[in-house]
């Protein structure tokens, strides 16, 4: 790569300095750009894994692989799109959209900022180098309960948990970063009350990540003592209890759903008053209801843990807690629908992934609140019914939003449209590929089929042939939108400053293509 | 500017020191659902008195209730561990006993430790065991088998809705670095102590 010695010029080769470019930039625009990369990239590459064990699901009985090979991609499945392509996309737009939404020319902590960034590739690198170690991946799902990952796990779990470790540490930098930023960096006369709502949704995002990663991180590292040092935390022969990983698990886990949505809420509160032409209805209870939301998803986590055999008096106290959460999110849809509510509606692509998140998420919500109910919950539990209602929330809940969000602020970012006919060819492929993908798993979840099991019974066979297909044209679309985005990269119609009619905010004042630096001097907010 | 810096420096060290006090609270979280445990008898861990006194049994004689024994061998113990009876009609407040049966059929001698559970949770703290094979560890040479006794009660503070109940064990090995000689240990109890006493012990 880089040229002999004696005949390396006085300046850089291009290539080192390109890369040198992106590997020290401090820049907001550039790390949200590396951010939404990677979280691209992981995202394929979970998809990936997904379409592999979705054509070994297609049929009952055993086709491509063996059930540990399919426990472990079902595993790392989990993890990367977790970790690597939702958690990494939206903080990818909190770093491009937060500074210009709230008239800022940079985030607070530039080189902390490079720093988060750079630790991911290197985490992932660990994660997704187990799949060729010796023992395989890690093959016990991607809530590592305890003893499957402790007494049970393989070697290479070791790198989960230092490739988990790495992952918390760049979220905890990042989300620290991005309070300090909307904290101190406002424009003058920009309250929090008048705060674009994305930015409102990303700062009490970030407060869930700062008091829910080190729980994750405090309990991987007990699973490594558990392995390692002899320590007796979830082994029952030592005094320990494999319950108690459950519970912190899920005690970082619940929130950690809403570290998945809230910024996605945060982005259909930006489009929908966009195209819908008219002020979002209710944007104080929008933020109450947020903070509301974040409040509960610390005390609702023992509704993972139903069938664990609780006292009765907690399974009352999490199912009620469980269904308080929906009124909250009621206030949400409520809000979206009413700022629809005869409005002079256009359905350009942003809109149409934000209307196809209101509508699917909701269905998502509802699942969710049918496993809410202890009762029922004993049936439904470790079924396909929770695979589908999971994906009903993650999949339009966190993929979609972050899609309408690039729709909408590629021309900003890039100062070219996109291709309107082929961002509504996406979108229309993705909704038919994600029903067809998941509603069937209410099916057969109902019906009894388990998740996580490598074969299934015949009877759920058709029912899972359809969801292998939506799962191909699910994967298979998402290339159409890496063509289009770099099709807009590459050009196309110029876009204006002000980019959608009436797009309102901060960011629609810079020029577009927005400039390496914006507000170097801050602008002032009636 | 510089009061602005200074401003953001104190609010990072104020974030990060969140985050590893959160740190801390994940590992805190363990003693805390261990004293939840035991208020609550939630998991089924028996943390019940494990003497009795002479007033406690001068009483009428309490309700009829099933008790069901368990036993499972726990990975990597080369033991046979089975109950000799599979349950006992007891009444409230009445000691009782009942043994189980354990052989080592390894070829070397090893050590045994029987971790209780009682189900349903509600019930396991009107579950005392006076003497249990679960206080110490257990030696057993090569071939060498022995019936354990365990001598328990069950309180009159029993839920009323609770009519069955059942006891049961794991029997883990215990590593060569764990072992514990006899002497050292105080919790076991060769005969039944009936004495007037408030002591509170763990199993």
């Amino acid at each position: 790569m880089i040229a002999h010695a004696d005949t390396i010029p006085p300046a850089r080769h291009p290539l080192v300095s390109f890369i040198l470019r992106w590997v020290l930039t401090t820049n907001h625009k550039e790390i949200g750009t590396l951010y939404l990369c990677l979280s691209f990239a992981l995202f394929l590459i979970g998809g990936l894994m997904a379409m592999v064990f979705r054509a070994e699901l297609a049929q009952p009985g055993l086709q491509f692989m063996t059930a540990d090979f399919y426990n472990q991609l079902l595993t790392l499945h989990g993890l990367v799109m977790v970790f690597g392509a939702v958690m990494p996309a939206f903080v990818g737009l909190a770093n491009w959209m937060i500074p210009m939404m709230i008239g800022a020319p940079d985030m607070a902590l530039p080189r902390l900022n490079n720093f988060s960034f750079w630790i991911l590739p290197f985490a992932f690198f660990l994660l997704l180098s187990s799949l060729f170690m010796e023992g395989g991946a890690p093959n016990f799902g991607w809530t590592l309960y305890a003893p499957l990952s402790t007494t049970y796990g393989p070697p290479s779990t070791d790198f989960l948990i230092f490739g988990i470790h790495l992952m918390g540490i760049s979220s905890i930098l990042g989300a620290i970063n991005i309070i300090v930023t909307i904290f101190n960096l406002r424009a003058p006369g920009m309250t929090l009350m008048k705060m674009p709502l994305f930015v409102w949704t990303w700062l009490i995002t970030a407060f869930l990540l700062i008091m829910a990663m080190p729980v994750l991180a405090g309990v991987v590292t007990m699973m490594l003592t558990d392995r390692h040092f002899g320590t007796s935390f979830f082994e029952a022969s030592g005094g320990g209890d494999p319950l108690i990983f459950q519970h912190v698990f899920w005690f970082f886990g619940h929130p950690e759903v809403y570290i998945m949505i809230l910024p996605g809420f945060g982005i259909a509160s930006q489009i929908i008053p966009t195209f819908a032409r008219k002020p979002l209805f209710g944007y104080a209870s929008m933020v109450y209801a947020t903070v509301a939301i974040a409040g509960l998803s610390f005390v609702v986590w023992g509704h993972h843990m139903f069938a664990t055999g609780m006292p009765l008096a907690a399974e009352l106290f999490f199912m009620y807690a469980t269904m308080l959460i929906a009124v909250p999110t009621g206030v949400k849809v409520f809000n979206w629908v009413a700022t629809m509510w005869r409005g002079s509606m256009t359905f350009e692509t942003p809109m149409l992934f934000a209307i196809g998140f209101v509508v699917m998420f909701t269905i998502g919500g509802f699942s969710g609140l049918m496993l809410a109910i202890a009762p029922v919950d004993f049936q439904y539990h470790d079924t396909f019914f929770v695979v589908a209602h999971l994906h009903y929330v993650l999949y339009p809940g966190a993929i979609f939003a972050t899609m309408a969000a690039v729709y909408y602020w590629l021309p900003k970012w890039t100062g070219n449209m996109y291709d309107e006919r082929l961002g509504k060819i996406h979108f229309w492929s993705a909704v038919i590929g994600l029903n067809l993908t998941f509603f069937p798993m209410h099916f057969v979840g109902l019906a009894g089929m388990p998740r996580r099991i490598v074969d299934y019974a015949l009877p759920y066979a058709g029912l899972n042939l359809f969801a292998t297909l939506g799962a191909w044209i699910l994967g298979l679309t998402q290339l159409l939108f890496l063509y289009i985005v770099i099709k807009t990269i590459r050009g196309g119609e110029k876009a204006t400053d002000q980019v959608w009619e009436s797009a309102e905010g901060l960011e629609w004042t810079v020029p577009s293509p927005a400039p390496h630096h914006t507000f170097d001097t801050p602008p002032r907010v009636e | 500017m510089t009061k602005n810096r200074k401003q953001q420096r104190k609010q990072a060290t104020l974030l990060v020191l969140l985050a590893t006090g959160m740190f801390g609270f994940a590992f805190a979280l363990v003693p805390l659902y261990e004293i939840f445990c035991e208020v609550t008898g939630f998991n089924g861990r028996t943390f019940g008195q494990t003497t009795a006194s002479v007033e406690q049994f001068s009483q009428v004689v309490g309700r009829e209730v099933t008790i069901e024994f368990v036993a499972h061998v726990g990975r990597g113990m080369p033991w046979e561990f089975r109950p000799t009876e599979s349950r006992l009609r007891v009444r409230t407040g009445e000691v009782s006993e009942t043994k189980f049966y354990a052989r080592n059929y390894a070829n070397k001698l090893v050590t045994g430790q029987a971790v209780p559970s009682v189900t349903p949770g509600a019930a396991s703290l009107s579950l005392h065991k006076i003497e249990c094979f679960c206080f110490t560890q257990q030696q057993l040479e090569a071939g060498e088998e022995v019936e354990m006794p365990v001598l328990f009660y069950v309180d009159d503070d029993l839920p009323a809705d609770i009519g069955t109940l059942s006891l049961s064990y794991t029997l883990y090995p215990v590593p060569d670095a764990q072992v514990v000689t006899l002497d050292d240990d105080v919790r076991g109890s060769p005969t039944p102590i009936l004495e007037h006493s408030e002591e509170h012990s763990g199993s």
